[in-house]
């Protein structure tokens, strides 16, 4: 029999029964909950008079709805307000914990999370959002569900769910210098399509994946679902082990021992067969930058736009067509002729603080360009935001001309008052580029935080190692 | 959740891949806390020419007169046709549910994101997987004839078009079987509460600091 791999020992240890068709009952460990797509599901365990089944499972926290500057006034839009109340009230009602605004804990779910340790090798982790691909990193089996089944995991902890097919990825060799998780991840959308994941779950692999910290395989596995993989999975290293030690909800003492022993089998067999393989060169990665409204739609930051012209599937012409046309780019433009009126600075893919730390190396000594209206960065949670700020990042930032803010999803997709406006062009760390995503109009281009930086102080994409 | 047994209605062709969740349903209207009322505001930034807000008073927006929707010919359609990877995005099961509240019953493409083709069946909305070649058959049809409407019958798993010509698709038997009768699948779970104590049990003692 062929050996296993990381998906599947992790889905087989949480079945509950399988069903003849395959259909299993998956038990869940840890639920996380934000305010936007959890009131439907309390709600709904309200109506039918059911309680939570684990509620020590559940962590919850407001992120999508939050203001990034003058928290002292609360949230002001009284829509948003009351989501977040809502939530409040919920977790009051049912006994979840939550991180409120406030409290220095709060913070985008996907950081909070493994922050807290409450993230853990070998969970099963699931939140009503489609980035909970993030948490994959440390080789948990982590994907994003619906409200419907928010409420079904609440009411039962369990998911009804299918075996997806395995996909490995491997990124053979070391990436060169300046050449960061985002651009790794980037290149691999661009390789396998939005849909080339669809109906797996990725294992991330390679000795360049190896050699990212834990910050960076979260940014790349954050990413598996721009590429149609509901989940991204790393196996388990002592760099897994060393960042979950120590943390608020990880295992201490005698379980501390026992957990450890147990993930060192995270990781695929040697033998283990997988439905489809793909391989990128590390070495040939460049800085990428997006230039549509999807993030497959990618190159090096020394390409260029596309020219429908030369497409000879007419439907992938008329997509090219209608992205540049959003865009505002003509088909052959070269990405660094390309200038930007934002740059955002956050978001579950880049908000950590080693994102903060790259992108400060980047600003220091060095002034956002004239043309900028706006460079903000945006902590990933509360905690993130005070070791920013012990280690001068803040300032170093400030002195730039950027503005620092409170932590929160911000203009990753714009439910609070930062977005852009009608036909403004954002160099953005986040992770989608869909029309309209940062505000109605809004382009967004995708890269990592230090070349963000490097189009905040230059006012167009650049290579960042030229500078 | 609403049964779904057999459907017949109008087809609308929304001819694009990769429709995106917050193209079918844009975040400003996720701060509803309710289930119902984003019929409105599906494919909002599409349909309208102004920018939405929560709380206006869309019949008096201004109407896009070229997105598909807004078509004569197409109101009332309740079979939304469209290409390759339907839904992407976000887990948004708002999508859905704008989708379901317009009046949408049947969604056809010849591919769809995993997240939203699971919460389609959620609530009622039945998404249905065509070949390329069949899909772009029907967008001609659609096309050529007024008012062109197709058949679903989901018992019989097929596509019925106005000529007597069936599609047959593939559906998983569970859930087949939760939309024909209208199952609330965490009522049939927790028939397995048994199950699931078992479970936890053993697992306990195995990690007990996946319970802390
Ligand atoms: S930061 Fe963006 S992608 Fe991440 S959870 Fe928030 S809104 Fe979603």
């Amino acid at each position: 029999m062929a050996g296993k791999t990381l998906y599947d020992k992790v889905f087989d240890a949480h079945v509950v029964r399988r069903e003849a068709d395959g259909t299993c009952l998956l038990y869940i460990d840890r639920h996380l909950v934000h305010e936007v797509t959890s009131p439907q599901a309390f709600e709904g365990l309200k109506i039918a008079q059911r309680q939570p089944w684990r509620t020590s499972s559940m962590l919850a926290v407001p992120d999508h709805n939050i203001p990034t500057k003058d928290l002292d006034k609360g949230i002001t839009d009284p829509v948003s307000r009351l989501q977040v109340e809502t939530l409040d009230k919920n977790c009051r009602d049912f006994g979840v914990t939550e991180f409120n605004l406030g409290d220095p804990r709060q913070g985008i779910v996907h950081v909070m999370g493994p922050e807290q340790g409450a993230t853990l090798p070998g969970m099963t982790v699931v939140c009503g959002d489609s980035h909970t691909s993030t948490h994959g990193a440390f080789g948990a089996l982590a994907h994003g569900i619906g409200t419907s089944e928010v409420e079904h995991v609440m009411a039962t902890q369990c998911l009804i769910q299918k075996k997806m097919k395995n996909m490995r990825v491997n990124v053979a060799g070391k990436v060169g210098k300046g050449v960061t998780a985002k651009d790794i991840v980037l290149a691999i959308i661009g390789k396998i399509g939005t849909a080339g994941g669809t109906g797996y779950a990725i294992e991330f692999a390679g000795e360049a994946i190896r050699d990212l910290s834990m910050e960076g395989r979260m940014t790349v596995c954050n990413m598996a679902i721009e590429g149609g993989a509901r989940a991204g999975m790393i196996a388990v290293d002592d760099t897994t082990i060393a960042y979950v030690k120590g943390r608020p909800y990880a295992p201490k003492g005698e379980d501390w021992d026992k957990a450890v022993t147990a993930w060192q089998d995270l990781h695929s067999d040697a033998d283990a067969v997988f439905d489809l393989e793909i391989t990128l060169d590390a070495a040939s990665i460049q800085p990428q930058v997006t230039w549509g409204t999807s993030p497959e739609m990618v190159v090096a930051v020394s390409g260029m736009t596309p020219d429908p012209e030369q497409e000879s599937d007419s439907t992938k012409a008329n997509s090219i067509r209608a992205a540049l046309k959003y865009m505002g780019l003509a088909a052959n433009q070269p990405i660094n002729t390309i200038a930007v009126d934002k740059v955002f600075i956050g978001s579950c893919t880049n908000s950590r603080i080693e994102d903060l730390r790259a992108a400060a190396a980047v600003a220091k000594g060095r002034k956002v360009a004239s043309n900028i209206k706006l460079a903000m960065v945006v902590p990933g949670s509360g905690l993130v935001k005070a070791q920013a700020e012990r280690e001068g990042l803040d300032k170093i930032f400030r002195e730039a001309g950027f503005e620092w803010r409170e932590p929160g999803c911000s203009m990753c997709l714009a439910m609070n008052a930062d977005r852009l406006e009608p036909g403004e062009r954002c160099a953005s760390t986040s992770n989608r580029n869909f029309e309209g995503r940062q505000g109605q109009g809004g382009r967004t281009h995708l890269v990592s935080p230090e070349m963000a930086a490097a189009a905040a102080v230059t006012g167009h994409f650049v290579d960042v190692r030229t500078l | 959740m609403e049964k779904f047994t057999v459907h017949t209605g109008k087809v609308i062709p929304l001819d694009r891949a990769n429709v995106d969740t917050d193209a079918i349903i844009p975040k400003q209207y996720l701060k509803s806390i309710l289930r119902t009322g984003f019929g409105p505001n599906l494919f909002d930034d599409w349909r309208y020419l102004d920018a939405g807000e929560p709380g206006m008073d869309h019949s008096k927006r201004r109407i896009n007169p070229d997105f598909v929707l807004n078509f004569p010919q197409y109101q009332g359609g309740s079979v939304l046709i469209a290409r390759e990877n339907f839904g992407c995005g976000s887990s948004r099961e708002h999508a859905v549910w704008a989708l379901d509240d317009y009046g949408i019953r049947v969604v056809i493409a010849p591919s769809f994101a995993d997240i939203f083709f699971n919460n389609s069946f959620k609530s009622g909305l039945l998404p249905i997987v065509l070949p390329t070649e069949v899909v772009d058959q029907l967008f001609k049809e659609t096309a050529a004839q007024n008012g062109y409407p197709l058949a679903i019958d989901l018992a019989a798993q097929t596509v019925s078009t106005p000529s007597g010509r069936a599609f047959s698709f593939e559906v998983d038997e569970f859930r087949k079987y939760c939309l024909l009768n209208g199952l609330d699948d965490i009522g049939l779970t927790l028939q397995h509460a048994n199950d699931i104590k078992a479970y936890e049990a053993k697992r306990r003692l195995a990690a007990p600091w996946l319970f802390n």
